[in-house]
């Protein structure tokens, strides 16, 4: 009787092993293909004649603007205002679809640029190019290009600090996966082991407790934890760009044909001086911080 | 039961897991997604690249999980004596400790993590520590203590009232009765449910890691979010197997050991 129960057991999993087999469909079959025409019918879209944007919540300014509105929390990017905001609205309007077509989705921010399928046409979170994340996902060309910068506490000892050298004693934080914590490893070097958070608010929480002395964010984000997140605290300056410059680009799901389309919409765009008047606009205030040398 | 049905028991069993390691293994192997998985999860040249930095990050999960370890064992101890006490002027006391074990074994660790992490140092009081590694071990001596008085309480319950009363005859106090008569057997029986709730220690270690702290599961993130491969969260994975197989082994071996000895002392 006993036997007879790990025969049928046996039997039951050579089954499921020939169903796991058996239902090797291509899903992607239809992505790789590189699509000739731009039209707005030719698109390749998650949902048909909608375009699906992605973004991380809360979506913060100077990104995301407008009245925090559910389900986004602080802004909404539904808005039209904030930079980011903005510039999927311009490039959905290259592209031929109306204000009322573009829907936004919540993405966390470290999912997406993981490797998979994805429920948005593209995602816009101040991600910032890397050749490893682009393996795993397909990024637009620049839609803005950014530095890094030093968030310090006003009358802390760190902040009479006017050279990269003089930061090395510090005690430094910033987010998982971001371009921000390699620039500490790579360009800060300091002495002690830095912090790292899996939230931007967990660092910002860090700072403000004086458990860390200073927090490495991109200029943007730096204005706003300054202006709105934290009393007392003050860009100490931008980090020179190491390199090639660093650059945020839009996230599609790998191999998707939508990227050529949108980056044609952005060089046109670029062209015609959009992108850099929707910069003065939103991120005017990006131009006035010192940088460290 | 003949040596030959014996022998045709072993051949069956050893034939059986065999087809079934087989199929499993054909099952994944072949499974649409598995050369992705086995890149991203799986990769030999990753390990050893991210190995020596995830294991020079454990030091701080071992640090964590012996000392906050050394605090528990003695916390708990106290606290499932309070909450033993006899008689109603210990009341408050029972209430308290009953309140306590409630609440820490109710409320997720991570948020205690968090509250504790983040929120002692915000008070700004001269004199409490920023360090986020003492807040994490406070939080998880908090958390574990009641846990583990549990563990002990259920010992404590486990030595037969006899063995109180017959104490108390001899002329000994309920404190030394406890002390001499009692906690001797009950810690006994209670190691492997002991060592169960430490290795639940070593893995939440990990979990101090969300107050900044680059522990081992940090720094295989780190890794992972800088590569996009998984292979990382393996590494991570491997070190705190290996630490807990052993101590399992070493109970298994304690109790084995106390088993022996008590049957000897039995026949003597």
């Amino acid at each position: 009787m006993r036997r007879a129960l790990a025969l049928l057991v046996l039997a039951l999993l050579c089954v499921l092993a020939a169903g796991c087999g058996g239902s090797a469909d291509d899903k992607s079959a239809g992505g790789t293909t590189a699509a000739a025409s731009c039209e707005k019918g030719d698109l390749n879209l998650v949902s048909d004649g909608m375009l699906t944007v992605g973004t991380d919540n809360p979506a913060f300014p100077p990104w995301f603007g407008g009245d925090e509105k559910a389900p986004w929390k602080v802004s909404d990017p539904r808005s039209g205002e904030g930079f980011e905001s903005a510039v999927a609205y311009a490039v959905a309007d290259e592209l031929g679809f109306a204000k009322d077509e573009v829907t936004w989705i919540v993405v966390p921010f470290n999912t997406a640029f993981a490797p998979g399928p994805k429920k948005f046409d593209f995602d816009i979170n101040q991600i910032s190019f890397k050749p490893a994340r682009a393996t795993a996902v397909d990024f637009s060309d620049s839609y803005y290009n950014v530095n890094q910068s030093l968030v310090v506490l006003e009358g802390t000892p760190i902040a009479d600090a006017d050279s990269i050298a003089a930061l090395k004693p510090y005690k430094f934080g910033a987010q998982l996966g971001t371009t921000s914590y390699d620039y500490i490893v790579d360009n800060i070097k300091p002495s002690k082991q830095s912090a790292v958070f899996n939230t931007n608010d967990a660092a910002v929480a860090s700072l403000k407790n004086k458990q860390i002395d200073g927090l490495v964010v991109d200029l943007p984000t730096a204005f706003y934890v300054t202006a709105a997140q934290i009393e007392n605290s003050k860009i100490l300056g931008q980090f020179p760009t190491v390199g090639s410059a660093e650059h945020f680009g839009m996230v599609f799901e790998k191999g998707n044909s939508l990227v050529s389309c949108v980056n044609d919409a952005l060089s046109t765009l670029h062209a015609a001086g959009t992108l850099q008047d929707l910069q003065d606009q939103w991120l005017s205030k990006a131009a006035g911080a010192p940088v460290l040398k | 039961m003949s040596g030959g049905e014996g022998r045709r028991g072993v051949a069956i069993a050893l034939a059986s897991t065999v087809v079934f390691f087989t199929l499993l293994g054909v099952a994944i192997t072949n499974a649409p997604g598995w050369p992705e998985v086995k890149r991203t999860f799986f990769d030999w040249g990753q390990f050893k690249d991210s190995m020596p930095e995830i294991a020079d990050a454990f030091l701080l999960n071992v640090k964590m999980f012996m000392i906050a370890e050394a605090f528990i064992l003695v916390f708990a101890l106290v606290l499932a004596v309070v909450r033993s006490l006899p008689g109603p002027v210990f009341f408050p006391m029972r209430v308290l400790g009953i309140v306590y074990a409630d609440f820490f074994r109710g409320v997720p660790t991570i948020l205690v993590i968090a509250l504790l992490g983040f929120g002692a140092p915000a008070l700004q009081l001269e004199g409490v520590p920023l360090s986020t590694t003492f807040w994490g071990i406070v939080s998880l001596v908090l958390v574990y203590t009641a846990y583990v008085s549990e563990v002990y309480r259920a010992g404590i319950e486990s030595v037969h009232p006899s063995q109180d009363a017959a104490a108390r005859s001899l002329g000994l106090t309920h404190f030394q009765s406890l002390r001499k008569v009692v906690l001797p057997q009950a810690v006994r029986r209670v190691i492997p449910p002991l060592l169960n709730d430490f290795i639940g220690l070593q893995k939440d270690t990990a979990l101090v890691g969300f107050l900044g702290s680059v522990e081992a599961f940090k720094q295989s993130q780190i890794d992972a979010a800088a590569t996009f491969n998984y292979t990382p969260f393996l590494a991570a994975a491997v070190l705190f197997v290996a630490l807990t197989i052993p101590l399992a082994r070493f109970t298994d071996w304690l109790v084995e050991r106390d088993r022996r000895r008590r049957q000897a002392a039995g026949v003597r």
